[in-house]
Order: structure tokens, then sequence, then C-alpha cells
């Protein structure tokens, strides 16, 4: 039969879900409280994705906190008779020549390393500003409703209404001297808008749901309802969103870079090696080819955890 | 673009073939889903027959393997992770588990229908019931729009909608769960079919509604001289309906027996056990009885009799070996036709 | 319907005015001088800059600023540009329809390759085809857009010969059609991957278990049940992305050398040219609010639990 003609067999999850019965649960069988969050991790475990992305995430986090582990050479110090100096030596491992050399004579191997930082540090700080305003603002429109939903949803839709590239870039324009604060604060200012979407849209729905209604009727107060009942389970979406997002505000750093609107020239950062790159890109790719690749892999590792959290968390996906 | 396939070429029953005048015939079916915990075991060699105009109540709790029976013999299960690694369905004397899927979707809706516990969300939320309706007639019968359109508010007055000319453009939100309920019974009944397989047509919806949605669906099977294989966990619903009734558990038929022989004298435990929970009026102000205990993890069944763990009546062969399917006989031996029990002491529970 | 049409038409006053007034107040509110950017490194004459910013309007406070500036944007005056003293309006006019086209190709690309991707890799779970189109999407979306413009433009371009590099003539189809693909090389991966989610999603539903139940021929389940019910959030998507591809395309313009909006917006940007930022992001504004109004009565026509509602 085409495996489109499917459909969960309706006894199925209700078995799942049964306690064990008084035998099982003597023999010590498994089954006992799932929760949605536990269920997602024993799901997570098991899935090849979710465990290179993490991985991979762990790794960068190590190489941006600690980058003297990984290499003892200045990134910023060029050495010109090294200019481009043949391709890269694929097989010195960790050593400086290992991605070749810039135009400027400088190891790429050390700027891919030192460069990590700004990059993480970009991705990371926006994510945070946004989810913790956007979710913010998302969570009050939805769940007070009424006057606050429509003056909240209206300013989100201001904000919406500038494209996100575009206001990053007159924002950014009119700071002479760019770094990590400055471009984070300037993404955050225009970023935020998605997260409070997806917020109040959990909040909507999770607030009709019944258990939040017999909290209600159980006369809990509107804080403990907030923080108890609406909010663990509203989460769920707006982790998924926000993790994909960090990979993309990385990705938005590198392109503001490109523009000559991201970190001056004089910071070590995968975006601007990039764009510097470009201008060589005919003759000698391999000083393209690194810092991109190294950057394109984080943003992957971040969007293939935030999709492998989402297929955990949705059982109708798995 | 619209695919119209006419499926006039359905199987006719072969006059060797089906002697016996059986409509349907499960025989040791299995049924089992491949899960990350481990293999679920749904149905566990079920044999059961229906035939024309006859209607057959499947009784379980969640779990039982009913509704998943069900999906088997309709060919909507999900597989992978649903496998049937055993049994046949016998229809009009050919076993549809060798057929093609081509074969098998020619079928489904024009030979065998099926009628959905929850009709709001069995409804395409986004097309109207006319469009629904029609669509049997269009696919399977190769009718244009217009004429399935007629056809669509036909079967609307059929199934006592009101208006059935101005809502046939409606959709599914638009009706009360009732009529929604009624539309669904019209599109399983759209092409006529030999059997109706539905799965607690009336749970969803309020009790008023309920014996409404009941009788209809009764007063058509008899009209048309349908199969009707009724799937519930609601004894009150099956009294007034059923010609014979098959008890599951855990994925096995644990009892068969003609409705009212069921109701008198039960021949299993678990059934009894049923019975004894139905609220009666005349045993006001006594403690309502309930079986103990919960329905097993279809992925450790009990060994010996699945119900053992709940069964007030077990001793120690109970958890080493597994009853079959027995005839059940008067005191004197003489013969109770179509009663059967999955009981290692069903002479006590029926005669003692 | 005809009443709804109006609230949201009124609903979108106030966000018009909200997103104008925020862009104008971060453009000129911002540091930075436009007028002393005139005369470069050399010291500016005091006296003069005066002058033209008296001229301009540019010493009023403001809010007084803003009201001037949308007096004349109801007039279709969006003023003039500092450095040569041009009509606004005629740069828009020239830049836009060339942007359009531009963003009219990409938006293309991004339904017509995205949602069929989508579906194959939506209805194919688990499959080579699913895998492939789900790790194209991810790379996609990883890599900068530039990057990719860049190598494009060298493999196609340079290398092979199969286009011209850069655009020469804004008119030619052909021309604009690999700064299209890259354009819209990031919202085609986002709509296959909303496509393959959603009908990941709806698949399982119930009303398809039905159409299955009905004998439906697996064709017509797909493009009659499962289709129409999983487009209901990439129409969503594709419809706010139009006004995002006419102001995202700063990069691929560049890179091409197409002489559209995003070249215009760039020229604002780096000489602080705050009309010319204002009056592209107004017509975008107008743009987008335009689409998201066709998104919300598109919806009602896919699904009529909206439209009854």
């Amino acid at each position: 039969m085409p495996d489109l003609m499917k459909t969960p067999p309706a006894d199925e999850p209700e078995v799942a879900l049964a306690p064990p019965s008084g035998k099982a649960a003597e023999a010590g069988e498994v089954g006992g409280a799932r929760s949605l969050w536990g269920d997602a991790w024993r799901d997570l475990r098991r899935r090849p994705l979710f465990v290179v992305s993490g991985l991979l995430i762990l790794l960068v986090l190590l190489v941006s906190a600690f980058p003297g582990l990984f290499t003892s050479t200045d990134p910023g110090s060029g050495d010109l008779t090294k200019n481009f100096l043949g391709s890269p030596n694929l097989t010195h491992f960790f050593q400086d020549d290992w991605f070749g050399y810039d135009r400027q004579g400088r190891s790429i191997y050390a700027r891919v390393v030192f460069g990590a930082r700004n990059s993480v540090m970009v991705g990371l700080g926006v994510t945070l500003l946004v989810t913790f305003f956007g979710g913010l603002v998302g969570m009050l429109a939805g769940y007070f409703g009424g006057f606050w939903d429509s003056l909240l949803s209206r300013i989100t839709d201001v904000f919406f209404g500038i494209p996100f590239l575009l206001g990053a870039m007159v924002v950014l324009n009119a700071f002479t001297d760019r770094d990590v604060w400055v471009i984070t604060g300037a993404l955050a200012f225009l970023g935020w808008t998605q997260i409070a979407r997806v917020m109040r849209g959990a909040v909507i729905t999770t607030k009709h749901a019944d258990y939040v209604m017999a909290a209600k009727a159980l006369g809990a107060g509107t804080k403990r309802i907030l923080f108890r009942h609406v909010l663990p389970n509203a989460v769920a979406p707006v982790i998924v969103v926000a993790t994909i997002a960090l990979g993309t505000y990385i990705v938005a750093e590198s392109t503001l870079s490109y523009l000559g609107l991201g970190f001056g020239s004089d910071a070590v950062s995968w975006g601007a090696d990039i764009s510097d790159a470009t201008q060589d890109i005919r003759n000698n790719p391999h000083t393209l080819i690194f810092p991109a690749g190294m950057l394109s892999i984080t943003v992957l590792a971040f969007i293939m955890l935030g999709d492998a959290v989402r297929e955990a968390l949705d059982p109708k996906l798995r | 673009m619209t695919i119209t396939e006419k499926t006039a070429d359905v199987p006719a029953p072969r006059s060797g073939e089906d002697k016996s005048g059986r409509l349907l015939d499960v025989k040791d079916l299995h049924v089992e889903f491949h899960t990350r915990d481990g293999v679920v075991k749904a149905v566990n060699g079920v044999n059961y027959s229906v035939d024309a105009g006859e209607t057959l109540a499947v009784l379980g709790e969640s779990g039982s393997g009913k509704s998943v029976t069900a999906q088997a013999i309709m060919g909507i299960l999900d597989m992978p992770p649903g496998k049937i690694p055993q049994g046949e369905i016998v229809f009009r004397g050919q076993d549809m588990l060798k057929m093609s899927g081509e074969e098998r979707r020619k079928i489904r809706g024009r030979k065998i229908a099926m009628i959905f516990q929850d009709a709001l969300s069995s409804l395409n939320p986004v097309l109207s019931v006319g469009y629904q309706l029609g669509e049997m007639f269009r696919v399977h019968e190769g009718m244009s729009r217009k004429e399935a359109k007629a056809k669509a508010v036909e079967l609307m007055d059929r199934v006592k909608i009101p208006a059935a000319k101005q809502r046939v453009s409606d959709y599914p939100h638009q009706f009360s769960g009732g009529m929604r309920q009624r539309i669904m019974i019209a599109m399983a009944l759209a092409l006529e079919p030999d059997l109706i397989i539905a799965d607690e047509p009336t749970t969803a919806l309020d009790v008023t509604v309920q014996a409404q949605v009941m009788d209809l669906l009764a007063e058509l099977q008899r009209e048309y001289n349908m199969g009707l294989i009724l799937i519930t966990h609601d004894l009150g619903v099956v009294a007034d309906v059923a010609d014979k009734i098959a008890v599951m558990y855990a994925g096995r038929i644990v009892e068969t027996a003609p409705v009212h022989e069921l109701y008198k004298r039960p021949a299993h435990p678990y059934t009894r056990g049923l019975l004894d929970s139905i609220p009666r009026l005349d045993q006001k102000g006594q403690e309502l009885y309930a079986i103990k205990g919960l329905p097993p993890n279809l992925l450790k069944i009990p060994s010996g009799c699945a119900f053992n763990p709940r069964c007030p009546k077990a001793t120690d062969i109970c958890r080493t070996d597994v009853p079959p399917l027995v005839p059940v006989t008067e005191r004197d031996g003489a013969e109770l036709v179509g009663r059967g029990s999955a009981c290692h002491f069903w002479k006590e529970t029926i005669h003692g | 319907m005809g009443r709804y049409v109006a609230r949201r038409l009124l609903q979108m006053i106030p966000v018009f005015i909200g997103t104008t007034l925020l862009i104008f107040l971060m453009v000129n509110a911002l540091p930075g001088d436009p007028v002393k950017a005139l005369w470069g490194d050399k010291p500016p004459d005091p006296a003069q800059v005066a002058q033209i910013k008296h001229d301009r309007g540019l010493d009023l406070p403001l809010w007084e600023q803003y009201l001037h500036y949308m007096k004349g944007l109801f007039q279709g005056d969006f003023g003039n540009t500092i450095a040569g003293n041009r009509p606004i309006l005629d740069e828009i006019t020239q830049a836009f329809p060339v942007s359009m086209r531009l963003a009219a190709m990409a938006w293309t690309f991004e339904l017509v390759v995205g949602i069929t991707l989508g579906v194959i890799a939506g209805v194919r779970r688990g499959r080579i085809i699913d895998t492939t189109v789900t790790f194209f999407t991810l790379l996609v979306i990883s890599v900068p857009i530039f990057v990719f413009g860049l190598g494009f433009q060298l493999i196609f371009g340079n290398e092979l010969g199969w286009v011209k590099p850069t655009v020469q003539d804004s008119e030619n189809f052909q021309q604009l059609m690999l700064p299209a693909l890259v354009l819209g090389l990031v919202g085609l991966a986002y709509v296959a991957r909303l496509t393959r989610t959603s009908i990941k999603e709806n698949r399982s539903a119930d009303y398809i278990r039905t159409a299955v139940a009905k004998g439906l021929p697996r064709r017509r389940i797909i493009s009659r049940h499962l289709l129409r019910n999983s487009l209901i959030p990439v129409v969503t998507y594709l419809g706010t992305d139009i006004g995002a591809l006419m102001g995202g395309a700063v990069i691929t313009e560049g890179i091409f050398n197409v002489t559209g909006v995003g070249n215009l917006l760039y020229t604002g940007i780096a000489r602080r040219e705050g009309a010319i930022i204002v009056g592209i992001v107004t017509v975008l504004v107008i743009v987008y609010l335009l689409a998201s109004l066709l998104v919300d009565l598109l919806y009602a026509v896919l699904d009529p639990r909206i439209r009854y509602a």
C-alpha cells in the first residue's frame, strides 16, 4: 500500500501511554512517568542528527570560549612573505598552515579559531535578547488579550514591517565603532518580532487548554497560572524557533560584514574574513572556503538542533 | 485535475468460493506495531465473520485491538509501523491481504465503507460536504460534478438532514455534531456497500442524539441488507442493534455470543465484569462495580490468559496457559449456537 | 467580507504611520550628519551648513520634520536628495520597476520550486529524496547568500560562460535569471521546509484517513485533500516575502550590478540620505501591508472556517 495511506492506529497511543500494569511494574518495566520533555529527550538521544549537531555546537562553544587551546598563533599577525602561500596543507592538523594563509599572510586556521567568538557571541546574544523581550511581549499580548493584545500586536506589526536586513543596515550605519554589543543590539532591536508572534500564538493556544481552565477554576492567581501552567507549555515552539533563528543571526552578521556594516576591520570574525575573502575568490578560493565553511557548519548545527527538537516535541512529525 | 476511475471491475463473487454465504471472514488475524519501545501486539489471532444483513458488535476497552482489526479490514493501517504477520481477511471469498493496492482501493468505499468516531476531524474542513459526498460518485462512478452534487443532495435527504438542498454547499464546521455524523453515514452509504464498519459512531455525540443516529444506521442497514460491524465500548448501544457480539481483550476475542444470550449468561469473567459495571436503576444506592486494574500493556502482555491480573477467579493455570476460544455448551452438553469463550473456567462462569 | 476588508484597512493605518515614523526616527535620530558629510574630509562651513539645513527644514524638531514629510508624501512629494538636490520620487520610480521584475522572478522560483520540493519531501518522508531536499534547504539557509551570489557568478558567469556575469540590461529576462535565482534561494528553502513540515503534520490527520477509506486514488488524496490544507501556512510566508524580496535585494543587486531599489538603498545608507531610505521603506511598507491584506483574503478563500467566523 502506498505509504501515504497511513493513520496512526487509533489504539496505539493509548497503549503507549498506559502506565505499566501491576505485573509489569513489579518487573521494573519501563514506561513510568513520561512528560512531553522527558519523552522528547528519550527520542532525541537516539537521533543521529541531534547527537551530531549537539557535539558540533559544544565544540564551537569550546573554541569560542578558549581559542588558546586550539592555536597559539596570533590571528592578527601577518607575515607578508606567506601571502596566499600555497594551498592549504590538509594533513598538517592544527598547524598554522593547515588552512593556508590569506592576502596578508595571516594563518587562516588561527583566524577561524579566533573568529568563532565574535560570531557565536552575536548569535547567542541576539537570541537571548529576542527570546526575553519578544517572549515577554508575546506572552503579555497572548495572555491578557483585548486592549493589550491590540496594542502590542500593532507595535509588533510596526517593527515587522521594516525588512530585517535593511533596518539593521540603517542602525549600524550610524555607528562608526561597531563592536559585539552594537551589532547584537541592532539585530535584536529588529529581530524580536518573530519570537513575539510565535509566543503569542502558543500562549493563546495554551490559555484555552483544559488544565489552565482547571487551574483558574481552582483559584490560582494570574502569576501562578502564567508561570506554572501557561509558560512551560507554550515555551516549546519558542525554543525551536529561537534555536533556528540563532543560526540565521550568525548569517546576518556575516552579510552585514560583507556590506561593510559589520565588525570593524581590526576585529577577527568569520563574517569579516568571508567578506575580505570575496575579493580573492577567483584565484585563492581557500581564503573563502574555510571561514565560510566553519560559519555554515555552525549555523547548520543550530538549525539541525532546532529541527530535531521540533520533531521530538511534535509526535505527528515523528 | 480530475481523476475519475471507473471501478466496475470489482472482484465479483465466484460461485465456487462463496458457498458459505459469508460476506466477511476474518481468520487468525495478527497485527503488530514496531515502535521505539518494542513490538506492540495489538491483535493476536482474531476470528470473526459477518453475513449480509447481519450486525456484529465488537466490544472492548481502548487498546483491546477492536479498532486496529477494523483498520486492517479496511486496509488503512499505518504500515509501517504496522505489520500483519499472519492471518486472512476473506471478503466475498477472496483474501484481501493478497490483493494489490489498487484492487483494495477499489473495494474501499465502494464495497466496504467506514464510519469514524469524530466526524468533525474526519471530514475535510476546507471542502464543502456536498463536494466530499459527491467525490464518492465522481471517483468510483465517473459522474460529472453536477450529477454528483445532485446525488449528494439525495444522500443528505436520505440521512434526514433538513434543508439538504440549501446545505449541500456548507462546510463541516457549520453543522451540529449529530448532523455531521449523519453526513459521515451518508458518505459511507453513498455507493450502497456490502459492509459498513462503524467505529464508535456515537461516542462523540450527546446522549439524546446517540439514539437517533443509531436508529438511522440500523434502519438503513435493514433497508440495504448490508453487513455491519459496530465497534463500541458501550454495552448499552449494542443491545438493540446487534445480532451477535464479540468481546475483545488484549487483541483476542474472549467471548462470542448472540446478543441477548451474552447479557443473560456471560461465559467469561471479563464480560461479566463489563456487565456488572453498567449502572442500573434497580441497584440504586449500591456501590458501582468496577473491574479492578488497568488494561494490559500490549508491549508486555501477561503470560497465560491476558486478563489474569484483573480476574477475580484467576488460578495458577490462568497465569501459564493461554485459554483457546472453545464452544460453550449447556450443562448437559447441548450446543449453544454461536457461543464461545476463552476462559479455562467458562463452565463455572456461565453455569455456576 | 466587505466589512472584514474595511476593518483590515483601518488596522493598517496605525501600522503604516508607526513603521514610517520608526524608520524616520532611526534614520534621523541616530548620530551622523548628512549635510556635513557633503564636505567630505574638509571642514564644513558652519554658515553654509546652517543655510542648507534651514532650506530643507532640517533644523526643525524631529516630529515637525516627520509631519512635513508625511504631508509631502500624500502629495506625491518624497523630498529631494541632499547631494544633487534631485527629486527622490524620480529615483524611486526609476529603480522600482527593475526590482519589481527581479522580485517577481525570485518569488516565482520560491513558489514553484519551493512548493514542489516541499511536497515531494513531505509525501516521501524518510526516503532518500526527503533527506536530499532537507539537506539542500539547510545548506541554503546556513551559507551566507553573498557566498552563493559570488560563487554562482564565478562559476556560471565567468568560468562556464552560460550567463553574463553582470546584468547589462535590466529588462532582459535571461540576464535577470541568475540574480533572481540567488535572490529567491533562501525563500525557496524556507517555502520547501514549511511545505514539508505542514504536509507531514497533515498527512496523519483524520480527514486524510477518511479520504483513504473512501477509496480515493493517491493522487487525488494529495492534490485535493492534503495539499490545500497544508498550503495555508505557506501562503502566509509567500505573502509577507514579497516586500522582503524587494528590500532584501541589496546584496544581489550589488553583486550583479542591477540598478534597482537595493542599489539605491545602499547609496542612501552610505551617504546618509535619510529621505531616500525613508522613501523606499515607505513604499516597501505599503507593498508589505497590501500583501498581508491579500494573504488574509486568500486565507478566507482557502479556509472556510475563517470565512464564516
